[in-house]
């Protein structure tokens, strides 16, 4: 058996209704594992970016990387996790936070560079970012005050350096108006 | 200028040079068919069931190499499309289907007739489109012809609300299409195709594994020359049958579950598979550990995807297998493989499956050979899926290029009446044969109306056993002969019903009277109809359980044991 392990893509598809159903509908069908999905706007106004986290082996990563290509409005698929990259989800933690404990969250939160960005009699809300390790730290130590609600992004990564996500070099030009680098995408 | 939303849709059609569609109006649709009186160039044939005007146009793609066009409205219309669709999309046919839609402002208030069509068909089109805005159809047109004839064919669906084809807007059709996400790759890689010659060259028992996609690039000279020029046998998948003409001393027939016994051999022990425009579907593959397992495999196909989907490639090559094969013919070596070719006509002695069985009873592979003989292997033939499916494609030598249609990858039954209708409109002085179970008959004869309406003149076999045979052969080998649901006991006088539409019919009980009733048939101008009354216990053979491999390959009764059956 081949190994199994974690790949992060990442996919610059068109704008348009639906798009988001064609992608989920075809891992859907095909039966592959989609661990976490993030979506937003690209660097061209027409565009998105999804960061898939998918489990598989090579095999699957393969078949998962041309099945996107088949849809349409799928422009460019990369699989990230081989070129060097930033990874990052935003979490928003919703905690009790007492009198006696309010201290210690802080503590907490400063040492994880987190934020609070809302505060109530008996409750805090809390902003991290970072790697999903680190987010599943803070979320366990914050675990015994009493976790109320929870919202993860699921990932967004880049490659690092010249290259724009997908392998191409960034052009100096790719403006919302040129956008050489995607209309050359094979 | 301004137009309609409607007239776009025509004006569109004729642009993409669309002579003919097949449909049924309805309300949502309608404002499109009430522009239908403008343009009289577009033939509108009108069917009596919307899987009906799928298929046909099906049919019509398939016979052609153009795209066929299918017209529903919403709801109801839109969901009896969906099996058409999703035959086309497991076979790569290119199809434009154009469905009504409630108006815009009623979309999700669950208004009459309202249906998510293109949610619905999301999985089973290449691609589709709810077009909210008239301005948009042109370019929306443009975008769906061409992607649906171009790269892996498949069915496109182009949804459109009433108050859209009422609406009017500047009619500017567009000369290219811009689609960032949609190249489909023609020429294949250099290097490839010099690393694919060299494993030809080194091989010394290769085999050609053609599919689909060397008819739809209509790579038929290209793979006969690839063929002699490397001497290198062919074996044809369900759909690649008539890519290869099938009295070729190196054609060997189709593979797989039904396939020739022989060349199931001949590939578990050939060291070179040229696979071109095929997918290694399960039916060819069987249990995928123990196919092929001396192998190299060289994949050429113009879907990525397929390539190392199912097997292990060594040399992927992707492309338009046309500009594949015709790098492929001028970069391989002469080469002979005679003692190759003679263990494989050894292999054909040994395992004599293709042959039809002697019998005085009336075998349905009997009436497909004499069909065969009579017609000279040069009709076109339209089939559905099972049993009367399988001994077309064995016992039929088919010598014409893209002379066979069937529902291969779905397994459609009910294809075979308006897929033969489509097909025979397209190539209208040909002889079509539709040969049909007394099943699949049964789902689409409502189709008899309209071809007697438009006067087509399509044949029918129906090779009448008063089973879903294939099911029922598969309870008899596989569920200790315990038939459910199989036995059609109610069937119609097929003969009496073809009187009713007005078609001529005979029926045939005896093997004597086979080769003549076909000759009458086709003597006779219209369409027509045979009732053959089969041996209803005949099963298919040979017979690779599924999931199995060759060593589990049921060759069927020998000559003997027939004897002691009767």
């Amino acid at each position: 058996m081949a190994e199994v392990s974690e790949h992060t893509i990442s996919a610059l598809v068109e704008d348009l209704p639906g798009v988001l159903t064609r992608v989920t509908g075809m891992f859907r069908r095909r039966g592959f594992n989609i661990s976490s999905l993030a979506v937003g706007h690209s660097e061209v106004p027409s565009l998105s970016r999804m960061t898939f986290v998918v489990q598989g082996d090579e095999g699957v990563v393969e078949q998962v990387t041309k099945q996107l290509y088949k849809l349409i409005d799928v422009v460019r698929v990369s699989d990230i996790s081989q070129e060097h990259m930033v990874s990052r989800e935003l979490a928003l933690v919703k905690v009790k936070a007492s009198q006696a404990s309010r201290a210690e969250i802080i503590q907490l939160v400063d040492i994880f560079r987190a934020n609070i960005i809302d505060v109530a009699s008996d409750l805090m809300i809390i902003e991290v970012t970072g790697a999903e390790d680190k987010i599943d730290s803070l979320i366990e130590l914050l675990r015994p005050f009493g976790l109320r609600e929870m919202m993860r992004t699921g990932r967004v990564a880049m490659a690092r350096g010249a290259t724009a996500t997908g392998g191409r070099p960034v052009s100096a030009a790719a403006t919302a108006e040129s956008a050489p680098d995607v209309e050359a995408v094979p | 200028m301004q137009l309609t939303g409607g007239q776009m849709v025509c004006e569109s059609l004729l642009r993409e040079g669309v002579e003919v569609m097949f449909g049924l109006p309805g309300g949502a649709i309608l404002p499109l068919y009430q522009t239908f009186p403008e343009y009289p160039q577009l033939k509108h044939i009108l069917v009596r069931h919307e899987q009906g005007a799928g298929h046909a146009a099906d049919g019509y793609a398939r016979a052609s190499g153009k795209v066929g066009v299918c017209i529903a409205t919403s709801g109801p219309g839109a969901t009896n499309l969906v099996t058409a669709l999703a035959t086309a999309m497991m076979d790569s046919v290119s199809i434009v289907a154009i469905t009504g839609q409630v108006p815009r402002a009623a979309i999700g208030r669950d208004a009459f007739q309202e249906t998510d069509s293109t949610g619905i068909t999301l999985p089973i089109t290449k691609h589709n489109y709810l077009v909210m805005h008239a301005s948009e159809l042109p370019r929306v047109f443009k975008e769906a012809f061409h992607i649906a004839r171009t790269g892996r064919p498949g069915p496109v669906l182009i949804d459109i609300p009433r108050d859209v084809l009422t609406e009017r807007a500047e009619f500017e059709y567009p000369d290219s299409v811009k689609l960032r996400g949609y190249k489909p790759t023609l020429e294949g890689h250099g290097q490839m195709i010099k690393r694919a010659s060299r494993l030809i060259r080194e091989s010394q028992r290769p085999l050609i594994l053609a599919g689909h996609g060397v008819v739809i690039s209509g790579a038929f000279g290209e793979l006969h020359e690839l063929a002699e020029k490397a001497q290198i046998p062919v074996i044809t998948t369900l759909l690649g049958i008539s890519s290869f003409r099938e009295d070729h001393v190196l054609s060997l027939g189709m593979p797989g579950m039904h396939g020739m016994a022989f060349n199931n051999h001949a590939i578990n022990q050939a060291d070179l598979l040229v696979a071109v425009g095929m997918r290694f579907d399960d039916r060819v593959t069987g249990r995928l550990s123990a196919f092929a397992p001396h192998a190299k495999v060289i994949h050429v196909d113009i879907d990525p995807a397929e390539v190392g989907k199912n097997v292990r490639v060594e040399v992927p090559i992707v492309g338009d297998a046309r500009h594949v094969l015709r790098a492929l013919v001028r970069e391989v070596e002469p080469a002979t493989h005679a003692e190759w070719l003679k263990q494989i006509d050894q292999l054909r002695d040994e395992h004599p499956s293709h042959k039809v069985p002697e019998s005085d009873k009336l075998l349905p592979q009997y009436i497909i050979h004499e069909l065969s003989e009579v017609t000279g292997g040069e009709a076109v033939l339209v089939t559905g899926v099972g049993q009367h499916q399988m001994w077309t494609a064995q016992h039929y030598t088919f010598r014409r290029p893209n002379s066979w249609i069937t529902s291969g990858g779905l397994g459609t039954m009910g294809f075979e009446v308006p897929a033969a209708m489509g097909a025979q409109i397209a190539r209208p002085g040909e002889t079509v044969w539709s040969i049909a179970g007394d099943g699949g008959f049964q789902m689409t004869m409502s189709e008899l109306a309209t071809i007697v309406e438009n006067e087509v003149p399509v044949k029918f076999a129906i090779i009448n056993n008063n089973f879903l045979g294939a099911v029922r052969q598969l309870q008899d080998l596989f569920f200790n002969g315990v038939r459910v649901a199989v036995g059609y006991t109610g069937n119609p006088d097929f003969v009496k019903l073809a009187e009713a539409y007005g078609i001529w019919a005979v029926r045939v009980t005896e093997k004597a009277h086979v080769r003549q009733a076909i000759k009458d048939a086709m003597a006779h101008p219209g369409p027509a109809i045979i009732d053959f009354r089969v041996e209803p216990e005949e099963n298919v053979y040979p017979h690779i359980p599924a999931g199995e491999s060759v060593a589990e390959m049921l060759e069927g009764p020998t000559a003997e044991e027939r004897i002691w059956q009767r």
